[in-house]
């Protein structure tokens, strides 16, 4: 059940450089199709659906530094003694809403590391929180995710 | 559109079925950029990954839930907070329903706060979620 060495626990609050990102139109018409949105400043591009902010900030790495599962490797993250990342859930704090041409800055930190024994075996819960904001410093958005690993 | 002199607490929240196929699935992968191969390619899936089939993204359920929000609101509120939790896998071929109802309502701030929820067809809750909102 000990499965946190204090050399994984010591990444709890490493933070990853900041990640800048233009949001075109297209790329939110893209999402809203994918996702089936029904509001038209979706569909139009207008304005991003709430959860548009998860694929943004996600890691964009050559396809030789993928792994055999296809996913990149954790960019900032420990190495895990279980492999099977599983999505464990989000929390968005919306100041508001994104839309095209915003140029957006992300900053991601590990908020936590910490085990659990599940029904079937033991768990590592992953936290990280990424801050969302503009170029010049006003925030957009707060996103808590936490993987779980198993 | 929700009026906060109308809304409720119980007061049910219109939801939508979902039933993914391998396009929309691959689609929505193709545009949050996730190559997880859980998500396109079924032998892996079950074969490596030992899943019973090709795994729904648990963010796609997650958008749903927003979306049961935004659709409520329309233009006439703002979503303040959003969270869900993945509670249980759902795989291809699976029809998912998105729902929700109105937790609590305060009047003097607008705020509104929502419960939110995926069922599968067993009735299980698969993703739970809340929301707080604020309407006009």
């Amino acid at each position: 059940m000990f499965l946190l060495t204090p050399e994984i626990r010591s990444w709890i609050g490493h933070r990853e450089p900041p990640v800048t990102v233009e949001v075109s139109r297209r790329d939110i018409v893209k999402y809203a199709i994918a996702t089936e949105q029904t509001r038209r400043a979706y569909l139009d591009g207008d304005e991003a659906p709430p959860m548009f902010a998860f694929g943004l900030f996600r890691p964009v790495t050559p396809l030789d530094a993928l792994g055999p599962d296809g996913l990149p490797p954790a960019a900032a993250m420990p190495e895990l003694p279980l492999k099977r990342t599983m999505a464990g859930g989000i929390r968005l704090t919306v100041h508001r809403p994104v839309r095209p041409g915003d140029t957006l800055v992300g900053v991601r930190a590990i908020a936590d590391i910490f085990e659990k024994e599940g029904r079937r075996g033991p768990l590592i819960f992953v936290v990280t929180e990424l801050a969302i904001a503009t170029g010049a410093g006003a925030p957009v958005m707060e996103e808590t995710l936490t993987r779980i690993v198993r | 559109m929700p009026r906060l002199s109308e809304v409720r607490p119980g007061q049910e929240i219109p939801g939508r079925v979902h039933t993914p196929t391998n396009v929309s699935l691959f689609l929505y992968n193709a545009a949050i950029w996730n190559p997880h191969r859980i998500h396109y390619d079924e032998r892996y899936a079950t074969e490596v990954e030992r899943h019973p089939g090709v795994v729904i993204d648990g963010p796609l359920q997650g958008d749903w839930l927003a979306q049961v929000v935004t659709d409520w609101l329309g233009d006439d509120g703002a979503l303040l907070e959003f969270e869900y939790s993945n509670r249980k896998a759902c795989h291809l071929g699976q029809t998912l329903v998105s729902g929700g109802e109105v937790e609590s309502v305060d009047a003097a701030s607008g705020r509104v706060r929502l419960r939110l929820f995926v069922t599968d067809e067993a009735g299980d809750v698969t993703s739970p979620g809340a929301a707080v909102v604020r309407l006009k």
